[in-house]
């Protein structure tokens, strides 16, 4: 097991390596130019072509390149062309807001998701299971901004009951920290919830055919046992994958959900970064992403020991 | 009071002492005024940049020598006053007593003078004012002086610049950083201090009241002009990007103020009988049409000419701001509508009859014979991308052989600086908008410079604007500045460096517990609560 981390954690160098490569090319071909932004409207292209050799944006494709390179062997992400502060404080600024919204939506979506999806392979075939399912494409199909601006009108503007924007760090109370987190993580959870929900019912509905449930339902073993402890756990395998899958959805959804919430999270930081051409940040802020999801994975990987112990690594 | 405070305060320590709770953080709320600004603050430094946002910043933390009143009159701000000498060749300014920057430090000519010197590198007018000046210097702490090759009237004026960029004074360590580098630190001697460990660049950015700073005595606020007196103990900016998250948050009173909310929630603001909306500026913004000049089909003046009886400004207008005839002018010239310069002269092809018909016949007889042309535009900044909508519409029914490309501002602002013909991925027109300041005299009006390839992009020659630009710097009083400006005008409606396409209100909407607003741009003395 331990070998098995190590090798899989070495193997993340290789393909850390291509996403920094990938990340570089693209932005170099990409069109756009932050000497021009920087300037604003007003500038005459001299004053454009100062500020671009400033900063070195007129060296070649190799020179910039390797110096990237060379900082980020060293830990040095760079510093932002615009705000002048290192890309590793600004990520810093805006890690805990996205990895609160993320931890929050996960909790909220697995609590709802899991128990919809059993409950609804157990009423098979009832109103409650079509319910489930109804809701599950209802998830799928309205778009994150959607269900965030109706969720913004009512608990926020009609029942003035929770914030519509903002964030809160959790330092400053649990309480306040969780009240502008309630909004977003409902909105960007609906896909999520759909999603485990579904895969839950449909890995249950595998399970609960098994002859080791039946016994367990001759020999009298009750309900709830039978779903929760002896179906849901040899279910869990594919749960966890899609909740491991979903994450990188986490991630997109972030971008709109920290945009129509107003949290400073690295998903406004990203966009915001694109719009301005701001390179150093966002080769800092896609590395970053491009690692947690690396780390997700053999997280992921490692938890199917806990689930079914024949997996062996 | 907000519903979700009360009920947080009482379940939290009983419903009396919930209410004191509530009290005493209403009272804290007194003393914030919690803004959404036109856009994030990237950048700290008002000389390295043009961006609007960071002129709006630089008014909060650093004052100028000179304001400007609304009428576009200088006044002295950080100055004391002036004396000419040597027959207005030498220009001796004072400064006034008790200025300091915000680390305590005292504000000396030592620190004026190459604040003065960056600004003059970067700027347009101080640029011009360079030019003009054989020296600028200390004479001791509290006295500079300017040696200047002849009398240069529009001095003051230069010195008060509301826009783009204003003649800011910083201490002397970050004023002698190269201006076409960002200075380190964000320290001023203005009415606000920047709160640098609270500052996160797209999410919010802090101002608190700077103690030490002392208003002009007497007078009242006008623009940039008189007593700065600051009445919030803290300011604070929070940039939220979507719009109806934006006009949600001033409906429920998170927020007090929506600087640029765009029209359709202007609306919807406008309706709640807590919030006003008026407009930001009394004088509106002006769109442009701007060619490229340097290469076909647009190096044709003549071609340029045949397009203007089918531009009906209140077309674009209307796509920009909505149909409500309040909230635009019409018959727009090139100055500022409402400023002293602004005038009907040669404006007869933009006011008569629209006709697209006749455009065309103007064109063929041009010369037109269907060379390709490229309009650039953007999608993701209001005003350009609604001219570009109705520019776009425009071009293909004059029969333009017309490639319409459609990007994000960043990806605009690359494309517009290229110089190549349109065969090698050049461009031949776009839209844009400047500020009634931008446009309120020739100094800081960019577009209408003819001085060739070290003009805005679009790269005019007119020889005859810059001669009359350069006689305008020269005017002895506002009625000379007047029949230049009239000439000025009838020279461009000839050679067309560009077209303007009417002009346009800015709105902001506030909640209506807050009054003493000084108009023209998001400036935060004289604002208060009550």
């Amino acid at each position: 097991m331990f070998a098995y981390i190590v090798r899989r954690t070495l193997a993340t160098i290789p393909v850390m390596a291509v996403v920094a490569l990938f990340v570089f090319s693209l932005l170099y071909i990409a069109p756009g130019d932050p000497a021009a932004v920087i300037a604003g409207d007003q500038a005459t292209p001299q004053d454009v072509e100062r500020i671009r050799e400033s900063l070195g944006l007129d060296r070649p494709y190799l020179v910039r390149f390797s110096a990237w390179l060379w900082d980020i062997l060293r830990g040095d992400l760079g510093v932002s062309i615009f705000t002048n502060l290192p890309v590793s404080t600004m990520i810093q600024q805006r890690i805990e807001p996205t990895l609160s919204l993320m931890i929050v939506t996960l909790i909220l979506a697995i609590s709802i998701a899991v128990p919809m999806g059993v409950v609804a392979a157990w009423k098979q075939g009832t109103m409650i299971d079509r319910a489930v399912m109804a809701f599950a494409v209802l998830g799928f199909s309205v778009p994150v901004f959607v269900v965030g601006y109706l969720l913004a009108y009512y608990f926020a503007l009609e029942w003035d009951l929770l914030p519509v924007q903002g964030y809160t760090p959790f330092s400053q109370g649990f309480w306040p920290w969780l009240e502008n987190l309630i909004l977003p993580a409902i909105a960007l959870g609906s896909v999520y919830i759909a999603l485990i929900a579904r895969i839950t019912r449909a890995t249950m509905l595998e399970v609960l055919q098994q002859d080791y449930i039946r016994t367990a339902r001759a020999k009298g073993v009750g309900q709830r046992s039978i779903l929760f402890l002896h179906a849901l756990k040899n279910a869990a395998v594919p749960i966890v994958t899609v909740i491991g899958i979903g994450i990188a959805l986490l991630i997109g959804g972030a971008v709109v959900t920290e945009s129509v919430f107003a949290i400073p999270g690295l998903g406004r930081l990203t966009v915001d970064a694109i719009l301005r051409r701001d390179y150093p940040v966002i080769q800092g802020v896609v590395l970053l992403f491009s690692f947690v999801y690396v780390l997700v994975n053999l997280a992921i990987d490692l938890a199917y020991t806990l689930f079914d112990p024949r997996i062996r690594y | 009071m907000l519903r979700r405070d009360l009920l947080k305060a009482g379940v939290a320590t009983g419903f009396a002492g919930g209410l004191t709770r509530a009290a005493v953080a209403q009272t804290a709320r007194a003393q914030v005024l919690r803004m959404v600004p036109q856009a994030n603050l990237t950048s700290l430094d008002p000389i390295w940049t043009t961006a609007n946002i960071t002129r709006n910043h630089g008014h909060m933390i650093y004052d100028t020598l000179y304001g400007m009143d609304a009428q576009f009159r200088p006044h002295p701000q950080m100055a004391a006053g002036h004396v000419a000498e040597d027959g207005g060749r030498t220009i001796v300014i004072t400064l006034r007593d008790g200025l300091k920057f915000h680390d305590g430090e005292p504000v000396r000519a030592q620190d004026v003078v190459p604040s003065l010197q960056r600004w003059m590198r970067r700027n347009p007018f101080g640029q011009k004012i360079a030019s003009v000046t054989d020296a600028v210097e200390v004479v001791d702490d509290r006295r500079l002086r300017f040696r200047l090759k002849r009398p240069f009237p529009a001095l003051f004026a230069g010195l008060a610049q509301v826009s783009n960029s204003p003649a800011f004074i910083m201490p002397e360590r970050l004023a002698k950083t190269d201006p076409f580098q960002q200075v380190r630190e964000a320290i001023g001697s203005g009415p606000f201090r920047f709160k640098a460990d609270e500052y996160n660049s797209g999410s919010m950015v802090v101002y608190t009241r700077n103690a030490d700073y002392v208003p002009i005595s007497g007078g009242t606020p006008s623009l940039t002009a008189g007593p700065k007196v600051a009445h919030f103990e803290r300011v604070e900016w929070h940039i939220i990007v979507d719009a109806a998250t934006a006009a949600a948050a001033l409906q429920t009173g998170e927020i007090d103020w929506y600087e640029q909310p765009p029209p359709e929630i202007q609306q919807l603001l406008g309706r709640n009988r807590n919030i006003r909306v008026e407009a930001i500026d009394p004088l509106p913004l002006t769109g442009i049409l701007r060619f490229n000049h340097l290469h076909p089909p647009f190096d044709n003046k003549a071609l340029r000419q045949a397009i203007l009886p089918a531009i009906a400004q209140e077309d674009f207008m209307a796509a920009v701001v909505g149909t409500d005839p309040r909230n635009y002018s019409t018959g727009v010239g090139f100055f500022t509508p409402g400023t002293p310069l602004a005038n009907d002269a040669a404006l007869g092809p933009l006011t008569g009859p629209r006709s697209v018909d006749r455009a065309k016949e103007l064109m063929r007889a041009a010369g037109y014979t269907n060379q390709p042309m490229r309009l650039i535009g953007p999608t993701d900044i209001l005003a350009p991308s609604a001219m570009t909508q109705v520019g776009a519409d425009l071009v293909r029914r004059l029969g333009f052989n017309a490639d319409i490309v459609l990007a994000d501002w960043g990806t605009v602002v690359q494309r517009r600086t290229s110089r190549e013909p349109v065969a090698n991925g050049g461009w031949s027109m776009l839209f844009t908008a400047f500020s009634s300041f931008d446009f309120a005299n020739p100094a800081a009006h960019f577009p209408l410079r003819g001085n060739g390839t070290g003009a805005w992009f679009g790269w005019p020659t007119a020889p005859r604007l810059e001669e009359l630009r350069d006689a305008w710097f020269e005017a002895p009083d506002l009625d000379a500045e007047k029949r230049i400006a009239r000439e000025i005008q009838t020279v461009a409606m000839d050679e067309l460096p560009y077209v303007p396409v009417g002009a346009y209100l800015s709105n902001t909407a506030l909640r209506n517990d807050l009054s003493g607003r000084v108009s023209g741009l998001a400036l935060f003395w004289g604002i208060r609560r009550g």
